[in-house]
């Protein structure tokens, strides 16, 4: 428990009736690839949304590193090496592809109280951030205005711009919601090689690709946790099955 | 003593005004999410309405209810032909729009009765003054003014809470898209609304004509009030507004009658009519603001937002 | 031949720069020195509209105050002139220095809101600003306060001489649009679009989002700051209707009509609005009564402003 990256001990939030976090306790070990799975409506995005500060929790504590992050706000999150990826896209729709993973660079590039200098020709900016574009297969992409990508390649740089935070753990949020199978399957290998680099939290409905790459699995429903362990563990638990898994797995 | 008994009812009086303005300001806001600029033009539209009524009809009473129907008919051709279409767009619209609107009255005013404004008498059996306490006069005017409007605030009250299109209203405040899936003809709601937030600013505008206004302009002034009014109560909320509204009344009337005395004990004498004048007419900015700091949504939002 | 749009914009750009820098010319030809006074004053308002275009175009934040800072500029100039200080080397940067801090103080309260209130709050100490000017009876309160002498430059330019002030107050204008295309496109103005853009984003990848939009609006309340130390200089006299909230409404429309979030929209939208103004009033005394449900009409059906038009125009 001590060396764990991720802490979560007894994190709960009410919405009014709905409770959306039950006495959540879960950790995440640096290096693996730890999936959260439920039902709709199970609190898996609240959960993403209290570790990344946007949601203040009712109770709990949140551990990152060692350090308890409950009181610091989103940005302070980010700087500390927390990024997330949004499952509804959230881009910055009047920049370009580059621009936007650019913007991300930057946020931990120094400050930004520079005003006369053109940002656009900053090598230090542009080419991490060509690098990353690069590892999504987004190249050719990299100059067109966001709305002229697809989908699936929108989802693609919705998580590039997380990983251009350099973060130590990415939360991703139900990347692969709206793709088709070919996509899916890249993005399962891009996973594969991002797991390697750092530690993931990873909240999917896709559950080839969850039994793919886990290393661990945590299940919630209603806000609660019913179970956490290894994956085969998880396959095999009756709860589980009854609650969620269902004839999938 | 006596001059603060008198103040606060004066306060009261304003508050109330106040109140119906912001009623109307809030609703539309709340439920149809329009940013209306143009409501003090309604207001406006009312008092000149009654000045010109009361005058050709030679009846007070018949006057007032003819402006009010009238106010109220405009508000629903106003909705319908222009601010209908402004719907669901960004609040910058609304502003701009609306403001658009503001010019358009003004000058239409200025057009149809001329630059200097009008005066609105009021009928002798109204401008007596009657003993509240032994010693203590006040003007009958006033008195109705407290009476009507507080009547229309419980009216408004018991409609929103306890009909079926104060059901739909309230719940159009929280949640605007349900109230269109299940299936209420959202068009004539919004009309009948918005129609609803012009006769209220109608009578506000008509009822304080006979103590202080009838001229081009006037809404501005007192719009920016109500906004203050709907900020500090909390967007979409009646009962936020009404609160909001008695306070800010209160504050503001009792605290330019006072507020030169109180900086006199503090200050030199020149100095401190300088600075309660420039003060009083801050106070109420002041509020709203440390309002705004401590609770940004407002003092009682309205559920869902 | 298919022209760009970009281009189209470019070359009516281009010749409204051209005419602007030769009307001084064509005034002292035809001898019609109201022009001159006109366009000077398009000027003064195009730097207010764009320094508003800062915050608002670019940066997405909706102040409906702005107008004060044309206020608190001029009155700087006004009371400093008053009290016999006419060096504009002493009074112009005492104005910037009192705009800003202004700005500060009200940016800092003002930014912890959003939508309609911060609309509402920038609305709210505009009109505090406007009540205590009115209140000052020792400049003159409601009625304003004379200068009797523009500001002096120890020889250097005479303001008093309109045509060295025009092309005071065009350098001035094409200097801070200068300034702007830089700074928007420097790695500060990346932020505050990207803030406009999706502001929960910027702050998900590790913005301290507060800190910029603010260091934003002081600029832009200083930017004002000066417009209103020309346009004190240019009338002769500061009153509280320059920051009457109407007067901030009548930047935003200049703003939205230029196309908001275009280096030259605030210019063009300026110039169409004056232009408009006394071409219509030239028609009837009641010129608002057609501006304003024009304005409404471009709201409803022109959202992109001229900007948007032009590009309409290329796309047929």
């Amino acid at each position: 428990m001590t060396d764990a990256l991720l802490a979560v001990e007894d994190l709960s939030k009410r919405f009014g009736g709905i409770v959306a976090a039950d006495a959540i306790t879960l950790d995440v070990n640096a290096g693996e690839l730890h999936a959260v799975i439920g039902p709709n409506g199970a609190g898996k995005t609240t959960l993403i949304s209290q570790l990344t500060g946007e949601v203040s929790p009712d109770a709990g504590t949140i551990r990152f590193a060692g350090r308890d992050i409950i009181a610091l706000p989103a940005y302070r999150r980010s700087r500390l090496g927390l990024a997330r990826s949004f499952q509804i896209t959230s881009l910055f729709p009047e920049f370009t592809a580059l621009d936007n993973v650019a913007l991300a660079v930057q946020a931990h590039a120094g400050h930004s109280f520079r005003f006369w200098r053109d940002a656009r020709r900053e090598e230090a900016l542009r080419a991490p951030a060509a690098a990353t574009l690069a590892r999504f297969g987004l190249t050719e992409r990299a100059d067109l205005p966001v709305s002229r990508l697809s989908h699936g390649e929108r989802r693609q740089l919705e998580i590039a711009i997380a990983l251009a935070t350099k973060p130590r753990l990415l939360l991703l949020d139900e990347p692969m919601a709206g793709m088709g199978p070919e996509e899916s399957a890249r993005m399962v290998a891009t996973l594969r090689t991002l797991k390697r680099e750092l530690t993931i939290l990873l909240v999917e409905h896709d559950m080839d690709a969850v039994f793919a790459l886990a290393d661990r699995i945590t299940v919630l429903v209603y806000g609660r946790v019913i179970a956490s362990g290894a994956p085969e563990a998880i396959r095999a638990d009756p709860l589980v099955r009854r609650a969620y898994l269902g004839d999938q797995a | 003593m006596l001059l603060l008994l008198e103040q606060c009812l004066n306060g009261l009086q304003f508050g109330l005004l106040l109140f119906l303005l912001a009623a109307g300001l809030t609703l539309v806001f709340g439920i149809m999410d329009l940013v209306n600029l143009a409501h003090g033009s309604l207001y406006m539209m009312g008092a000149y309405f009654a000045a010109t009524f009361v005058e050709r009809t030679g009846s007070f009473v018949a006057g007032c209810v003819m402006a009010l129907v009238a106010t109220l008919v405009l508000g629903i051709v106003v909705e319908i032909v222009a601010l209908r279409r402004l719907y669901g767009r960004d609040h910058l619209d609304h502003v701009l729009g609306t403001f658009g609107l503001i010019l358009f009255f003004n000058e239409l005013v200025r057009l149809i009765w001329g630059p200097a404004g009008l005066t609105l008498p009021l009928p002798g059996w109204l401008s007596i003054s009657v003993e509240l306490i032994p010693g203590i006069y006040y003007p009958t005017y006033r008195l109705a003014i407290i009476a009507t409007a507080l009547l229309v605030g419980i009216s408004l009250y018991l409609v929103v809470m306890r009909t079926r299109l104060g059901m739909l209203i309230r719940a159009g405040a929280s949640n605007r898209e349900m109230v269109g899936a299940l299936g209420i003809d959202i068009r004539l709601l919004y009309t009948l609304v918005f129609g609803l937030g012009a006769a209220l600013a109608g009578l506000a505008g008509l009822m304080q004509a006979p103590i202080l206004t009838v001229q081009i302009g006037m809404g501005e002034n007192i719009l920016i009030l109500a906004f203050v009014v709907i900020v500090i109560g909390g967007i979409g909320s009646i009962r936020g507004a009404f609160i909001a509204a008695v306070f800010v009344g209160l504050v503001d009337t009792v605290g330019r009658a006072f507020l030169p005395d109180l900086l006199r004990l503090l200050l030199s004498a020149s100095a401190a009519s300088t600075a309660a004048r420039a003060l009083s007419s801050m106070l109420i900015y002041l509020v709203m603001a440390v309002v705004l700091v401590v609770r940004p949504a407002g003092l009682f939002p309205a559920p869902g937002r | 031949m298919t022209v760009s749009w970009l281009d189209l914009r470019r070359i009516v750009v281009a010749a409204l720069v051209a005419v602007l820098l030769l009307l001084p010319l064509y005034s002292w030809a035809s001898g019609d020195a109201f022009a001159l006074t006109l366009f000077t004053r398009i000027l003064i308002l195009a730097l207010a509209a764009s320094s508003l275009n800062l915050i608002l175009g670019y940066g997405g934040m909706m102040s409906f105050g702005h107008a004060a800072y044309l206020g608190i500029g001029g009155y700087a100039i006004g009371i400093l002139a008053d009290a016999g200080v006419t060096s504009g080397f002493v009074q112009w940067p005492i104005a910037l220095a009192v705009s800003a801090l202004f700005a500060l103080a009200i940016g800092a309260l003002s930014l912890r809101t959003r939508g309609v209130y911060f609309i509402m709050i920038t609305l709210a100490f505009a009109q505090m600003i406007y009540y205590v000017a009115s209140g000052l009876d020792a400049y003159g309160g409601d009625d304003g306060l004379t200068i009797y002498r523009r500001s002096t430059f120890a020889g250097l330019i005479d303001l008093s001489d309109k045509v060295q002030f025009y092309y005071l107050c065009l350098a001035l204008l094409l200097g801070s649009l200068y300034g702007l295309w830089r700074l928007v496109n420097a790695r500060f103005g990346l932020v505050i679009q990207g803030v406009r853009s999706n502001e929960r984003r910027m702050r998900a990848i590790g913005f301290p989002v507060y800190r910029y939009k603010l260091a934003c609006f002081v600029i832009a309340g200083t930017l004002c700051g000066l417009a209103g130390a020309l346009l004190a200089n240019h009338t002769d006299f500061v009153s509280p209707a320059m920051m009457y909230w109407t007067r901030s409404g009548d930047l935003i429309v200049m703003v939205v009509l230029g196309g908001m979030g275009s280096l030259f929209g605030p210019l063009i939208g300026a110039v169409a609005l004056l232009v408009l103004e006394e071409a219509l009033s030239r028609v009837t005394e009641y010129w608002q009564i057609v501006l304003g449900p024009m304005l409404l009409l471009v709201v409803l059906f022109a959202r992109g402003g001229i900007d948007g038009l032009i590009a309409l125009a290329r796309h047929d």
